[in-house]
C-alpha cells in the first residue's frame, strides 16, 4: 500500500516536471521571452532590469533553473495589466471557481440520482424512457449554448433570476462566498446549473445502470422476502450500492467541471479564475497565463492523487495489483 | 489470374456480408436510422450551402443593411423571405448557419481523421512492440487523458492564435489519446490470436503483419470512438469559437454565430443565438444517436 503510494507520488512529481519543462519550452524556447514576459509598454531601463532578473541574459540551463526556483518560491511574474504578482490574482479567482463547481457538483448529485433511480426502478415506463432520452440531450447539450438559453427563459424572458455576476457575497476565514447570503445563492443558481446538466446526464446513466443490476441481486431479494417496504429497500439497499461507482466517477469529474468552469464563467461574468484566464489570453497577459496553468496542473495532480487514493481504499483489486507490480 | 479474380471477389463478398450485417442490426433501432438519416442530410446541406442558401453570408454586396435584424418569419425591404431572421448586418441567419455548420463539420472531421491516423498509429506500435515503448507511449496517454480536453485545446490555442488550422491542431493533439488507447487495447488482443503467430512464422515482414493482419482486426472498436469523437470534436470547436479563440471572425462557425447573438439576447433577440444552437445540437445528437446504437451493434457482448 506505502510503495504504491510512493510510486503514484512520484508519478504525480514527473508530471509537475514535464508540464513545467513544457510550459519552459512554450514560454522561452519557441518565442523570445523578452515579448512574452515583458510588458511591450516597459520603458528601456525597466526592460534590462527585467531581463537581468529574470536572467535571460545567462545560458540556456540556467535560465531554466532560474525558471524552476522562481516558480517554486511561488514567484510567477507580475500581470501586465493588473501590475500585480500573477499567482496572487489566480489565488484571490480561485475561491469563485471553487465555489461554482462545488455547488454544480452537488446539483448534478441531487438531480442525477433520483433521476436515474426512477428510470432504473421503471424503465419501461414512460417516466423511464423519457429520462433517459433526455440524458442524451443533457450530453448533447453544448454547454455555453444551454448557458444561454437559461438567461434567456430565467433573466431576459421571465426575470427571475439575476444574468450575471456573484452578487454579495459574505466573508469567513477571509475570504469572499456567495452561498452564505440570498442574493448570492440567487446569482449562483444558473451558472451552477448550467456547470452541472453535463454531469447530471452522466449520473443518471450511472445510476440507472446500477438501479437495474441491483434490483436483480440476491440481498434485494432477501430484503424483500424480509417484508421491509419499498422505500427502505430503494432508498437504503439499492441507493447504497449505486453510490459507490457514482461518488468514484464524480469525484474524478471535479477537474473537468473546474475547467469547464472557463466556460460557464464567461457565459456568466461570473469572477472566477477561467473567465481570468479567457480575459488573459484577450489581452495577451502572458505571466497570468502561465500561472493559471502551473497552479491548474497542480491542482490536477492533487485532485486525481486524492482519487486514486480514495479508490485503492474502496476496491481491493486496484490495492492487489499494486501489490504484484 | 483466374485463381486472383476469384480471390478479389471472395473479399468483396466477404466485406459486403460483414457491412450488411452491420447495417441488419443497426437498422433494428428506428431511431438510429432516423438519426443516421438526419447526419447525411446535414452533411448534404453543408456540403451544397452554396447552392441551397439564399444568399453568400460572407459576400457583403450581397447583405443589405436595412433588412438588420429583423425576426423570423419577416420578408426584406424587396420581399424576399428570412426564415430564421437576420443579424446586425442584415445577413440571413438561415444562409449563416448552413454556412456555419460547413465549417463546424469540416473541422470536426478534419480533426478526427488525422486523430484517428495518429492515434492508430500510436496505438499498433505500442501493441505490437509492447515492453518499454508501450510503457513509455501509454504513460503519455494516461497523462494526457488526466487533462480535461478543453483545458488543453484553450491552452494550445492561447499559444498558437487563432485560424482554423490551429483549431484543428488543437482538436488533434486532444483526440489522437483515444484512438491510441483504445486500438491498442483491441490490438493487444489480437495479437495473441493464432493467425498474428502464423504469420510471424512465416517469417512476413513487420509492416505487412502490422498493416494486413493486426490492423484490420483491430479496427471495428475504434469506428464508435470515432464517431462519439466527431460529435465531441464539434462541441469541442463551438465552444472554442464561442470563447473567441477558435475559428477567425470572417469564417464564422455555428460557436462564433452562437458568440455573436450572446450580445443581442439580454434584449430579447433570440433569434442570433437561438437556431445556430439549434443547429449544433441537432448535429451533436443525431452522431451521439448513431454512435450510441453502432455501439451495441459492435458490442461483442451483447451479441444474440
Amino acid at each position: 500500500m506505502l510503495a504504491f503510494l510512493f510510486r503514484r507520488l512520484g508519478q504525480s512529481l514527473l508530471v509537475v516536471v514535464v508540464m513545467a519543462t513544457l510550459v519552459f519550452v512554450g514560454v522561452y524556447a519557441l518565442g523570445n521571452p523578452i515579448d512574452i514576459l515583458i510588458s511591450p509598454e516597459a520603458d528601456q531601463l525597466e526592460r534590462e532590469q527585467a531581463i537581468r532578473r529574470l536572467g535571460l541574459d545567462r545560458p540556456f540551463w540556467m535560465q531554466f533553473w532560474i525558471f524552476l526556483t522562481s516558480a517554486l518560491s511561488g514567484d510567477l511574474g507580475k500581470s501586465f495589466v493588473h501590475g500585480v504578482p500573477a499567482l496572487d490574482l489566480i489565488l484571490s479567482r480561485m475561491p469563485a471557481t471553487l465555489e461554482l463547481a462545488g455547488v454544480a457538483l452537488i446539483l448534478s448529485i441531487g438531480i442525477g440520482i433520483p433521476l436515474g433511480l426512477v428510470a432504473g426502478l421503471a424503465p419501461k415506463s414512460l417516466l423511464g424512457r423519457g429520462i433517459m432520452t433526455s440524458s442524451i440531450f443533457g450530453f448533447s447539450l453544448p454547454n455555453f449554448w444551454l448557458g444561454l438559453m437559461l438567461i434567456l427563459a430565467f433573466s431576459v424572458e421571465l426575470k427571475w433570476l439575476p444574468a450575471g455576476g456573484r452578487g454579495a457575497t459574505r466573508e469567513i476565514l477571509g475570504i469572499q462566498w456567495s452561498f452564505l447570503t440570498l442574493d448570492g445563492l440567487r446569482h449562483l443558481l444558473l451558472p451552477a446549473l448550467t456547470l452541472a446538466i453535463y454531469k447530471a446526464s452522466l449520473v443518471v446513466r450511472l445510476a440507472y445502470a446500477g438501479t437495474r443490476e441491483a434490483l436483480l441481486q440476491d440481498f434485494v431479494r432477501f430484503a424483500r422476502a424480509k417484508g421491509l417496504s419499498r422505500t427502505r429497500i430503494v432508498g437504503v439497499h439499492v441507493l447504497k450500492t449505486i453510490l459507490i461507482p457514482v461518488v468514484t466517477v464524480v469525484g474524478l469529474e471535479l477537474g473537468s467541471m473546474i475547467a469547464f468552469a472557463v466556460v460557464t464563467e464567461t457565459v456568466f461574468a461570473w469572477p472566477g479564475m477561467g473567465k481570468l484566464l479567457i480575459e488573459s489570453i484577450y489581452r495577451l497577459d502572458r505571466p497570468v497565463i502561465v500561472a493559471y496553468l502551473i497552479v491548474v496542473v497542480l491542482m490536477f495532480v492533487v485532485i486525481n492523487f486524492v482519487v486514486d487514493f480514495i479508490y485503492t481504499l474502496l476496491d481491493p483489486r486496484v490495492r492487489l495489483t499494486a501489490k504484484e507490480a | 489470374m483466374a485463381v486472383l479474380d476469384a480471390g478479389n471477389i471472395k473479399a468483396a463478398d466477404a466485406a459486403e456480408t460483414w457491412l450488411a450485417r452491420v447495417w441488419a442490426e443497426f437498422s433494428e433501432s428506428r431511431t438510429a436510422v432516423f438519426a443516421l438519416g438526419l447526419v447525411v442530410l446535414l452533411v448534404v446541406l453543408a456540403l451544397l450551402a452554396p447552392f441551397v442558401t439564399p444568399q453568400n453570408p460572407y459576400d457583403l454586396t450581397q447583405l443589405n443593411i436595412m433588412d438588420n435584424m429583423l425576426p423570423p418569419g419577416e420578408r426584406s425591404m424587396d420581399g424576399r423571405l428570412y426564415l430564421l431572421g437576420t443579424d446586425e448586418q442584415g445577413r440571413d441567419m438561415l444562409s449563416a448557419i448552413l454556412y456555419g455548420l460547413r465549417l463546424s463539420l469540416f473541422v470536426g472531421g478534419t480533426a478526427t481523421v488525422i486523430a484517428l491516423g495518429a492515434g492508430t498509429a500510436v496505438g499498433i506500435v505500442a501493441a505490437y512492440f509492447g515492453g518499454r515503448v508501450d510503457t513509455a507511449l501509454m504513460r503519455l496517454v494516461d497523462i494526457q487523458l488526466s487533462f480535461p480536453a478543453i483545458l488543453i485545446a484553450l491552452i494550445l490555442l492561447a499559444i498558437l492564435g487563432k485560424g482554423v488550422d490551429k483549431v484543428v491542431i488543437a482538436l488533434v493533439s486532444v483526440q489522437w489519446a483515444y484512438y491510441a488507447r483504445t486500438i491498442r487495447g483491441s490490438a493487444l488482443a489480437e495479437r495473441r490470436r493464432e493467425y498474428i503467430e502464423a504469420a510471424q512464422c512465416l517469417a512476413l515482414p513487420q509492416s505487412r503483419i502490422i498493416f494486413r493482419h493486426l490492423l484490420p482486426n483491430a479496427f471495428p472498436p475504434l469506428v464508435v470512438v470515432a464517431t462519439v469523437q466527431v460529435a465531441h470534436a464539434i462541441a469541442l470547436e463551438a465552444t472554442l469559437s464561442f470563447l473567441g479563440v477558435g475559428v477567425p471572425i470572417t469564417e464564422p462557425s455555428l460557436g462564433l454565430l452562437i458568440a455573436n447573438g450572446y450580445g443581442f439576447m439580454l434584449s430579447g433577440k433570440y433569434w442570433v443565438a437561438f437556431y445556430p444552437g439549434v443547429a449544433l445540437l441537432i448535429a451533436i445528437v443525431a452522431i451521439n444517436l448513431v454512435g450510441d446504437q453502432l455501439r451495441d451493434v459492435m458490442n461483442p457482448r451483447l451479441k444474440r
